[in-house]
């Protein structure tokens, strides 16, 4: 074997390897819409999305995900109301203030964090945070929407954090001398510069930690209480859409309506990702910081 | 590409083909209640450890399945959280099929509320109307001036599954109620909980929460098998007449010690004392 055959060799190999994440998410996608669609042919669209009664087991059943999909929506914007400010800020502070031995250490936790296992996460939401908000808030019950946010914002802050301090960390140096050069501090320099230069890496950042709340399972499964109702107030239980699918499906008849709600249920959640995901790839390529002219 | 994805089927129509033919040596195929299921999944898992060469595959689907693939023949142990009903033994004898009926546990249903909570005893009909949303206050059933937060299984359950049968009667439970994953979580949540009340399957009780009568009877084991009390029924498995082979010895198994230790084990009343 020459040297341009090898070449040609290892090009296609890798090729391969490339093809097969698309191979197995085309397939993924193809069975989730294949075991999905059919509950469109007995529920029309609007009534399974906007449909307020979630009863898949009753005679006659009613699949509306509407409940759901707010339970869903609640729990990731409140969760993203907390980890945002903590995400960002804990970024700055690590990649524009914080001495070197501090950031390496502040930067590892974060990263440990990130590998704590939900269900661990979970549990502490069940039997530690619960208790304490139901006694402090004098609550019905401390399963509920402020304990999943909580659970679910202490997730995304790594991922939040860390995409943010790469943004941060690539703002050239060049901005921050002509800042200091102007006589601004230091303050007025991550403010109104190093900020601004990276908003495009921390919005994407936002949007990919929005992404991973909405998607999280075990957490909402065991600590957002499982009602399948509109909630009145942050203090209510909620049964998010990954809640419902992860308890319901390991014990319906395969292939039964409630099945194929399941799976449609499923669909729904792949399009919410996605868009989070095309947004956040929309802002990076459109902020994109090119140069210093850009600014 | 398209190439690579023929293989790629190919591939998957020989694994499927294999598949079946392996099933196709010495097997019990198993199917019904959910609610039974537990019970048949540890013990095929410990009767299989014994006998290796013996094939099992076990499903769900519901009381109903399990007693349709009996009467036309797809499955040789069909499982029911109820007896066989009059318009299924008929359309039985019309195909030539004779469903045996075997106990082989009993199902029994505890409502638990938080150790603090004064009140000890609820009639069904009380259970319902909580559980649809009508009794909202535990004042109204003699306990202090708490709002109630109704805990439920979710509604896939077999526990949910036996509830709906002898509390619910087919009405809904509240969009209110909180739906939980499992027994354990159940229990978890109200034993940290004052306002709440649950059920849970027997063998889940513990010191943590405190167990209601139901009409005024304690539920024990004891209580269940003499059907005193109201929330536990019997649990079947059924063959197309007497069984044989495998299937005689799977069913004698389970109705063995052991067999019953493992329906102790996994929340249902054993039928035999294990002491």
């Amino acid at each position: 074997m020459n040297r341009k055959t090898k070449e040609i060799f290892i090009k296609y190999i890798f090729f391969v390897f490339a093809l097969v994440a698309i191979i197995v998410l085309a397939m993924i996608v193809f069975s989730l819409f294949r075991e999905g669609l059919p509950i469109f042919r007995q529920v029309s669209v609007k009534d399974f999305l906007f449909g307020m009664e979630w009863y898949p087991t009753y005679d006659p059943p009613y699949f509306g995900i509407f409940p759901l999909i707010v339970g869903s929506f609640i729990v990731t914007i409140m969760a993203t109301l907390i980890a945002v400010p903590l995400g960002v800020l804990a970024a700055i502070y690590i990649s524009e203030i914080a001495p070197r031995v501090i950031k390496e250490i502040l930067k590892s936790v974060i990263e440990l964090l990130a590998g704590l296992p939900s269900v661990v996460l979970g549990f502490f939401g069940m039997v530690v945070i619960a208790p304490i908000l139901q006694n402090v808030f004098d609550l019905p019950t401390g399963l509920n929407i402020v304990n999943a946010s909580m659970i679910l914002a202490l997730m995304a802050i790594p991922t939040i954090s860390s995409i943010s301090e790469d943004a941060l960390y690539a703002v050239p140096q060049e901005f921050k001398e002509a800042s200091y050069a102007l006589g601004a501090t230091k303050f007025e320099t991550i403010a109104k510069v190093i900020l601004p230069a990276a908003l495009s890496g921390v919005t994407t950042a936002v949007m990919l930690g929005m992404a991973r709340a909405i998607g999280e399972t075990m957490v909402v499964l065991m600590v957002a209480g499982g009602a399948a109702a509109i909630p009145e107030s942050i203090f209510d239980s909620v049964r998010p859409m990954t809640a419902s699918i992860a308890a319901e499906m390991g014990e319906t008849p395969y292939r039964s309506l409630h099945y194929h709600a399941l799976f449609a249920t499923g669909m729904v959640l792949f399009f919410l990702t996605l868009t989070f995901n095309l947004i956040a790839d929309h802002v990076s390529n459109k902020f994109k910081q090119t140069g210093s002219a850009t600014l | 590409m398209l190439k690579m994805f023929k293989r790629v089927l190919c591939l998957a129509t020989v694994f499927a083909l294999l598949s079946t033919v392996s099933f196709a040596s010495e097997s019990v195929v198993f199917k019904g209640s959910t609610t039974v299921l537990p019970i048949i999944q540890e013990a095929v898992e410990a009767y299989m450890k014994a006998n290796p060469n013996v094939r099992m595959s076990v499903s769900g689907g519901g009381s109903s399945e399990g007693i349709k693939g009996i009467i036309d023949s797809t499955t040789d142990i069909g499982m029911a959280s109820r007896a066989i009903k009059k318009k299924e033994s008929d359309l039985a004898k019309s195909k030539g099929v004779n469903p045996v009926e075997h106990v082989i546990a009993f199902d029994a249903i505890i409502p638990v509320v938080h150790p603090k909570n004064k009140v000890a005893n609820l009639t069904i009909d009380q259970l319902s109307q909580i559980y649809q949303g009508n009794i909202t206050n535990w004042k109204e059933v003699g306990g202090n001036d708490l709002k109630i937060v109704v805990i439920s299984r979710d509604s896939s359950s077999g526990t949910f599954e036996t509830w709906d049968h002898f509390v619910m009667k087919k009405t809904k439970v509240a969009q209110r109620a909180q739906m939980l994953a499992s027994n354990g979580a159940v229990v978890t949540a109200v034993a940290k909980n004052r306002y709440s009340i649950a059920y849970i399957g027997i063998g889940y009780l513990n010191k943590n929460v405190k167990a209601l009568s139901v009409n005024g009877v304690k539920g024990t084991a004891e209580a269940a098998l003499s059907k005193e009390y109201p929330l536990a029924r019997e649990l079947y498995v059924y063959t197309n007449g007497e069984p044989k082979g495998e299937t005689a010895k799977f069913i004698a198994f389970l109705k063995s010690k052991e067999g019953q230790k493992i329906v102790g084990k996994v929340g249902y009343v054993p039928m035999i004392s294990l002491k």
